[in-house]
């Protein structure tokens, strides 16, 4: 099967990466698939940019065992304090991970998805995960179940995934050329034996594209999540996005690399360089021309539990879990109203959205007419709780979500990580404090929205030249991006240069 | 002869179900392997099963004591990487232990 997929070019559009068709005001990159993929990615959080500021999703960690080492990967996985893939507190056992499940499903109506992500490969430890996605199918028939997966194991597993109704697989593709695959992976184990450098890669490359083209022809939609690991992969990776848009990939996430010394990992030890925010969003412009591009990933725990860019796994450890009484059939009545109540929410949001991308298309055909230039593009910044709305305040923002504003609309472009202002100073191991941080990973953005922004902060943001504004709070964000870029462009703003950047070196 | 899972093992459950012998078997605080059942895989397996997968080196030593996957062998990780890293983990415990106290 071929499933068509959206190209979003950057012709005619200021700005790049960004085109009238999947650029309305809520710029969900999924508004133009096909029916029958958007009824099953809307309510996903991790597939629909729209839904991920409404619904949450859960992943239960009862895959220990890997058949490959990444080498952004330390096995020694152990730990409470990172949020990253492949980093776990306690290993479940599917009976512990059913019933924890089933615990979150009634405590956070607002969990759809449930995948299993590891800490190692869940292909890898076929037992586990599909005696997990057994019993949840029988238990929680109102849950979506999802998996990732390194590849490897995918094309023996793919009958078995068929038969679980489980509808997306993520497969984590980083190259297609063994080359590239011997500088990323050390090792795979296969047919019995440990298979080292470009031989192994060469035969996980092999099964991976397999494993795709199998998924794709079973109906069953994938999406490739991709590491970027500069001066490894970054070159190589608009090459990835053409080949898994070919066989049918319906969404592709590259994600930057994270790399730090204490995690242990070879390229952490090695000093291997992370991609910073700039360099991520010019690689994904560039393969938005041959795929449809995910930009909302936060890169979760393999026990993660939340909306993204949360974690409520600390409210559901086993021991509280033990305590609970779950009435699931009356949690089911519940959660059912609760979907209902955010479908009603979003085809507003959506109606409202064709409402004024009509009208900013009539305003652009207009301005164009009289030839009056175009305005500039605007990046901005936003903290928010979830729920699509401006409601967190700027020092308690852990993260900041960036939009793009044009003539053509607002875009999301993409998430900023941050230390929260208020518990910054003796938390920063570099001296670099948390406020400095939160400066620079806010560089090329020349306004920043929160609920509410304190004094302090006010005027270290304005002298980088990044304009505070605590006037929207609990306004939707694209409509309140909407409004500021009006006033900006009333106020003349929009016709000089931004005067930043040199600041904020 | 028989092979040892030694205090290193990240219990990862990656060697268990390998085991043509089902000699490897869960326990605390990590997985061990029964010497009476275990053929380093002889008969059945050019490798040993368990030492093929397993991603912790020196977790897995002969009868002799001697490591099957020697260190830097599966993770590329020399010794001084891993003398950074060590240094790395103590600074960073360091500073959480100046920051509660002070």
């Amino acid at each position: 099967m071929d499933l068509p997929v959206i190209n979003s070019s950057s012709e005619g559009a200021a700005g790049g990466g960004c085109d009238s068709h999947s650029c309305g005001s809520t710029d969900d990159q999924l508004n133009h698939l096909p029916e029958h993929i958007r009824a099953k990615v809307h309510n996903h959080p991790c597939y629909s940019e729209q839904a991920h500021h409404y619904f949450a999703r859960m992943h239960v960690a009862v895959a220990p065992a890997c058949n490959i080492q990444c080498h952004y990967c330390n096995r020694k996985y152990d730990c409470s304090n990172e949020s990253r893939p492949g980093v776990v507190s306690e290993v479940l056992t599917p009976e512990q991970a059913v019933k924890k499940v089933m615990a979150v499903a009634a405590n956070i109506p607002q969990m759809t998805v449930l995948g299993i992500a590891g800490p190692g490969d869940p292909l890898a430890n076929p037992e586990r995960t599909f005696a997990t996605f057994r019993e949840l199918s029988e238990k929680a028939p109102d849950i979506k179940l999802c998996v990732s997966t390194n590849g490897l194991a995918l094309p023996d597993s793919v009958e078995e995934l068929s038969k679980h109704n489980i509808d997306h697989v993520t497969i984590t593709i980083n190259c297609v050329d063994p080359d590239v695959g011997a500088r990323i992976y050390p090792w795979i184990f296969w047919n019995n034996k440990r298979i080292m450098g470009r031989e192994g890669a060469a035969i996980l490359i092999e099964q991976q594209q397999k494993g795709l083209e199998m998924l794709t022809a079973r109906g069953i939609l994938v999406k490739v999540n991709s590491v970027m690991i500069p001066g490894v992969n970054d070159e190589h990776l608009a090459e990835v996005s053409r080949v898994v848009k070919s066989k049918g990939a319906f969404l592709h996430n590259v994600m930057p690399l994270i790399a730090e010394p204490e995690h242990g990992t070879f390229y952490g030890l090695m000093g291997q360089a992370s991609p910073t925010a700039e360099e991520l969003q010019k690689l994904q412009d560039a393969c938005s021309g041959d795929m449809n591009m995910m930009r909302h990933c936060r890169q979760c725990r393999a026990d993660a539990v939340g909306l993204l860019g949360e974690d409520r796994g600390q409210e559901f450890t086993m021991d509280k879990i033990e305590d609970m009484e779950i009435d699931y059939p009356a949690a089911m009545v519940k959660r059912a109203e609760v979907h209902a109540q955010i479908a009603r929410e979003l085809e507003v949001k959506e109606q409202d959205r064709l409402f004024q991308a009509q009208a900013k298309a009539a305003l652009v055909a207009l301005r164009g007419e009289s030839g009056a230039p175009l305005a500039r593009p605007v990046l901005m910044a936003i903290s928010t709780k979830g729920g699509g709305v401006i409601n967190e305040h700027f020092g308690h923002a852990h993260e900041f979500l960036v939009y793009e504003a044009s003539p053509a609309g607002v875009r999301f472009i993409g998430h900023r990580k941050t230390t929260p202002y208020c518990e910054g100073g003796s938390s920063c191991g570099d001296g670099e404090s948390a406020l400095d941080e939160t400066l620079r990973v806010l560089k090329g953005c020349e306004v920043v929205l929160s609920a509410k922004i304190g004094f302090e902060p006010w005027a270290p943001l304005e002298a980088a030249g990044i304009q505070p504004n605590g006037e929207h709070a609990m306004e939707p964000i694209e409509e309140a991006i909407a409004v500021v870029y009006e006033e900006m462009r009333a106020a003349g703003k929009l016709d000089e240069a931004p005067e930043q950047q040199q600041k904020v070196a | 002869m028989a092979l040892e899972i030694i205090e290193s093992c990240v219990n990862c459950y990656a060697c268990e179900p390998l085991c043509p012998n089902e000699a490897i078997y869960q326990a605390s605080p990590h997985f061990l392997i029964d010497p009476d059942k275990c053929t380093e895989c002889l008969g059945d397996y050019d490798d040993a099963q368990c030492s093929s997968i397993c991603p912790i080196e020196g977790a897995i030593i002969d009868e002799l004591g001697v490591a099957l996957n020697l260190p830097g062998s599966l993770t590329g990780i020399s010794a001084e990487m891993l003398a950074k890293y060590q240094a790395a983990v103590e600074a960073t415990y360091q500073a959480a232990l100046a920051a509660k106290s002070g």
